[in-house]
């Protein structure tokens, strides 16, 4: 039940540093969104390159709770699918391999602001 | 008046020195504070999601399946804590500790989503859930298509 917490607890800290000092680098350019951007992103074009596959292996959750972990697994379904399905699979397999999170994200998403009243 | 002009001034500094104590009084730069909170916030929320993955697992869920049931659960739980206003204050300790991590992905839906909706349920909550999951779906599905287009060319 407990294996793996500590890996993911360090490449999970670690992710979340970058993305900090990203942030405080670059005041007050980045915003919380464009980091959440740059690291979908970055995780697709890191998946693409192999560089993100061994970092989900040693780290679990640590790299696939990240926004870059989301990035990652677009792209890795988008190849996956082109080797099933040839050129229309670069258009379905991203989506289709994230759907469950964006599905998740909308549906959750839309549920609690409708039950919940912001604060102030 | 003239005997105020005579007064010795409160703080009898130079110039110079005038600059070292500014340095000294100024606050240190939080750079540094910042980066350890995001290190431990961000640690946390990742353990978290392991504790699923492993719990999934042992429903005898794929590792894959695992993770993403993880993920969703994960979603939900960043949703819940900011409809119930925990998340800001997640936020305001951990930065991006609390915004890289999917949970900080759902704040990011529900926060602006909740805040118009007086503006009705159309453009007020339908439309704010994407204000910035927008550009995070735009620039991710994007790279994907790029990238699955380029794997394509060179197979």
């Amino acid at each position: 039940m407990f294996e793996m917490i500590v890996p993911a607890f360090i490449v999970g800290g670690i992710i979340c540093m970058i993305g900090q000092l990203l942030m405080d680098l670059t005041k007050p350019t980045f915003t919380p969104a464009h980091v959440l951007v740059s690291f979908v992103s970055g995780g697709a074009i890191l998946g693409a390159l192999g560089i993100y596959e061994p970092l989900v292996k040693i780290g679990g959750a640590g790299a696939s709770i990240p926004l870059s972990g989301f990035g990652y697994s677009l792209a890795k379904g988008a190849m996956e699918a082109v080797e099933k399905r040839g050129i229309m699979g670069a258009f379905s397999g991203g989506v289709e391999a994230a759907a469950v999170g964006i599905a998740a994200a909308v549906f959750f998403g839309y549920l609690m602001s409708v039950a919940f009243k912001a604060k102030g | 008046m003239a005997d105020q002009t005579q007064k010795k001034p409160l703080l009898s500094v130079t110039a110079e020195k005038y600059q070292t104590l500014i340095k000294q009084y100024t606050p240190k730069p939080t750079i540094i504070k910042n980066v350890v909170r995001a290190f431990i916030v961000g640690g946390i929320i990742c353990s978290i999601g392991q504790i699923f993955i492993n719990l999934f697992s042992s429903f005898g869920l794929a590792r894959v399946e695992a993770s993403t049931a993880a993920t969703a659960t994960m979603i939900f739980l960043g949703a819940l804590l900011t409809g119930l206003g925990v998340y800001d204050e997640i936020g305001k300790f951990g930065g991006a500790g609390s915004i890289v991590p999917v949970t900080g992905f759902a704040n990011s839906i529900v926060a602006p989503a909740m805040e118009f909706k007086r503006e009705g349920y159309v453009m007020g909550v339908g439309a704010k859930l994407f204000t910035v999951a927008g550009p995070v779906l735009v620039y991710g599905i994007t790279t994907s298509i790029v990238v699955g287009f380029v794997y394509f060319l060179l197979h």
